[in-house]
């Protein structure tokens, strides 16, 4: 039968396990740009993937979002990622001064 | 006029929560989504910038590197510290929720003061907002890189007031009043931070204008609030971190 203290323990070694998880994917970010392991492109794509990785863990087990509503998280990690992707809209202008200049 | 009082229906009048959940959480998850488009379009500057020009400086060396995986290492572990706290004020333990806030404290202290470092490094080096020595060509690196991580030590710095108001309320007003003092006069006059331990005394009378107009005995739901912040403060990191630092080695 589940108590009180163990579901806290539960959750509190589940904490221990997200850090260590967080660690160690921070250890692999440095390994991998520290030795050059990719071309910058390539290199971006994967930090980028780790980081959403890393952020992902840091939402849905420190800020609990995990064991919201379904209704809440779909509203507000909808309303958030649309938004922000929205803005990459713009790194074809960026694009296209490596290519023609300014003008 | 109407001398009839309208009555309502109290439990009626009002809808059940959207999300299910109490208000303070949902005013906080609001403040943090229109945060993160603030941080999004910090982000997205220093990147346009750095697409944009192929002479992007790398400045950051082994030393530079090491220190900012320490700061990340420390803001992780604030959030360990802080989870843990959340879960003690839930278990309704006072000691081991303001002592587990105090540990989250500690490492966002130490992020800030290490921060501090790299950035005095690189402003000895010759950096400014406007200026930078490895590619003169490229001005807008020190100010895309001093307002997007800038930006973020404030959010650290108020994250740690917020943290002690939380903690220890009235009595935290003299340490902060301590440390901007410290901090003010141990710092020299040409440094940056002589200026921007400020903040630290303005972060004192918005502190006390709170706990002195509103007073009131923090609850679990505070400490968790609080730590809503916390954790968002780290996670913009983990996209600061590989974007400015990493992808800007020079080893």
């Amino acid at each position: 039968m589940h108590t009180v203290a163990a579901t806290h323990d539960e959750r509190k070694a589940q904490y221990f396990w997200v850090w260590g998880a967080l660690l160690i994917l921070t250890g692999v970010e440095v390994f991998l740009a520290y030795e050059r392991f990719f071309q910058p492109v390539r290199m971006l794509e994967v930090l980028m993937v780790l980081s959403v990785i890393k952020a992902a863990l840091i939402i849905a087990y420190f800020m609990h979002l995990k064991f919201e509503v379904p209704f809440m998280r779909f509203i507000l990690m909808a309303a958030i990622v649309a938004c922000l992707c929205l803005m990459c809209i713009f790194f074809a202008d960026a694009m296209r001064i490596l290519s023609l200049g300014v003008k | 006029m109407a001398d009839a009082a309208v009555h309502h229906d109290i439990a009626g009048v009002y809808e059940p929560s959207l999300f299910g959940t109490y208000s303070k959480k949902i005013g906080m998850w609001l403040f943090l989504a229109s945060d993160s488009l603030t941080f999004g379009a910090l982000l997205f500057a220093y990147s346009y910038g750095r697409v944009s020009n192929p002479s992007w400086p790398t400045p950051f060396g082994k030393e530079s590197i090491i220190n900012a995986t320490i700061m990340t290492a420390c803001l992780l572990s604030s959030s360990l510290t802080m989870v843990l706290g959340v879960l003690a004020a839930h278990r309704g333990d006072k000691s081991r929720t303001r002592n587990w806030l105090f540990a989250t404290m500690f490492f966002g202290a130490a992020f800030v003061v290490l921060h501090g470092m790299e950035w005095s490094k690189l402003i000895h080096e010759g950096m400014t907002p406007f200026t930078n020595p490895w590619a003169p060509s490229v001005p807008q690196f020190g100010g895309t890189f001093f307002t997007l991580t800038g930006m973020h030590m404030l959010h650290v710095t108020i994250g740690v007031i917020y943290l002690g108001v939380v903690a220890l309320r009235k009595k935290f007003l003299p340490v902060l009043l301590l440390l901007w003092l410290i901090g003010w006069l141990a710092t020299p006059a040409s440094n940056v931070f002589h200026l921007g331990v400020h903040v630290l005394l303005i972060g004192a009378v918005v502190a006390a204008m709170v706990l002195f107009l509103h007073p009131k005995d923090y609850d679990s739901h505070d400490v968790e609030v609080s730590g809503l912040y916390w954790h968002f403060v780290d996670l913009v990191w983990m996209f600061i971190f590989p974007l400015v630092y990493l992808m800007s080695t020079r080893v």
